[in-house]
């Protein structure tokens, strides 16, 4: 199936830089669609977490993971209205390579009438070996049936 | 210089040698030989503003940070007070190696509201290659956590 429309993504960003921490980590979104979403996270000195490297916190790559997850699960087609996380595990395989931009790469792969589960992955430059890999799981809130029985608009 | 000022020495170069946790803003306060975790409040922490709740990816970061500096913190100590680390290893400059992530695992059991929180952290296990810690962040009340986690971390070689 295809992406969202172009329309769609540019929404989307506009959410996306209406949230004060994704705005403050630089994310932004490069394909949205279907329980899919793909976020990039600009290489920034203050989110170091080894000065003696420069490697990145893994908190921030963290920050970045959850909303590459989140945004998979409020893009996935049971159109939910909004999500939250319940549950994050990640693995963390190596250091980030210092000065690269990080990606990660969500898919919100199952969902129940009230769960999410999500897999997220995490890559600098090298996309053949991941910086990290998570699972996850949301809530999922559906929008609400309308009082007449009808389908929601 | 006495044990306490070492205590302090140690913990304020490991807080202030990393520039992720000046950008968050977490502070350390020290109870002897305990630690608590402070993230003081501020706009940029938000994830929804609509709520406004904390970005997840804060209060999962704030919790990794506890438990990496209870570790670091708690090891650079016992190495100190044992000879096995000089005084010159709580300098800028000189970076003893620190733990490293394996996995982090964090349960969200409620939303972070729009104020600050705090975290401790305890050491379920610490042996010379695997250590895991356990964390836990609240709010207005140590009882009602709103989020924890387990931290597992690879320990840096002996020095």
């Amino acid at each position: 199936m295809p992406d969202a429309n172009p329309d769609t993504l540019a929404v989307a960003r506009q959410f996306m830089a209406a949230l004060p921490h994704a705005r403050e980590l630089g994310l932004t979104i490069i394909r949205l669609g279907n329980g899919h979403a793909t976020i990039t996270m600009p290489y920034d000195p203050r989110l170091v977490g080894d000065p003696a490297t420069g490697v990145l916190h893994g908190g921030a790559i963290s920050a970045l993971m959850d909303t590459a997850s989140g945004a998979a699960v409020l893009s996935h087609p049971a159109a939910p209205v909004s999500t939250a996380t319940l549950d994050l595990r990640i693995d963390y395989f190596r250091p980030a390579t210092p000065g690269q931009a990080i990606t990660a790469r969500a898919d919100c792969h199952h969902v129940t009438r009230s769960v999410a589960f999500i897999r997220v992955i995490a890559t600098d430059q090298d996309e053949t070996r991941p910086v990290a890999m998570g699972t996850g799981a949301f809530t999922l809130d559906r929008p609400r049936p309308a009082a007449t029985g009808k389908a929601p608009a | 210089m006495t044990a306490y000022q070492n205590r302090d020495e140690a913990l304020a170069w490991l807080v202030g040698a990393v520039p992720y946790i000046r950008f968050l803003g977490i502070r350390f306060d020290r109870q002897g030989d305990e630690i608590t975790a402070h993230l003081p409040f501020q706009p940029m922490l938000i994830g929804n503003p609509v709520i406004p709740a904390l970005h997840g990816g804060v209060t999962a970061a704030f919790l990794e940070v506890a438990a990496i500096i209870e570790l670091s913190w708690t090891t650079l100590w016992e190495d100190l007070s044992a000879g096995r680390l000089g005084p010159d290893a709580v300098t800028p400059g000189h970076l003893p190696p620190l733990p490293k992530t394996i996995d982090f695992t964090v349960d969200y059991l409620r939303s972070g509201q729009a104020r600050d929180c705090f975290a401790k952290a305890r050491i379920n296990r610490s042996g010379r290659r695997y250590a895991s810690v356990h964390v836990d962040a609240w709010q207005d009340a140590r009882d009602k956590p709103f989020a924890s986690a387990v931290v597992h971390f690879l320990m840096p070689e002996a020095p």
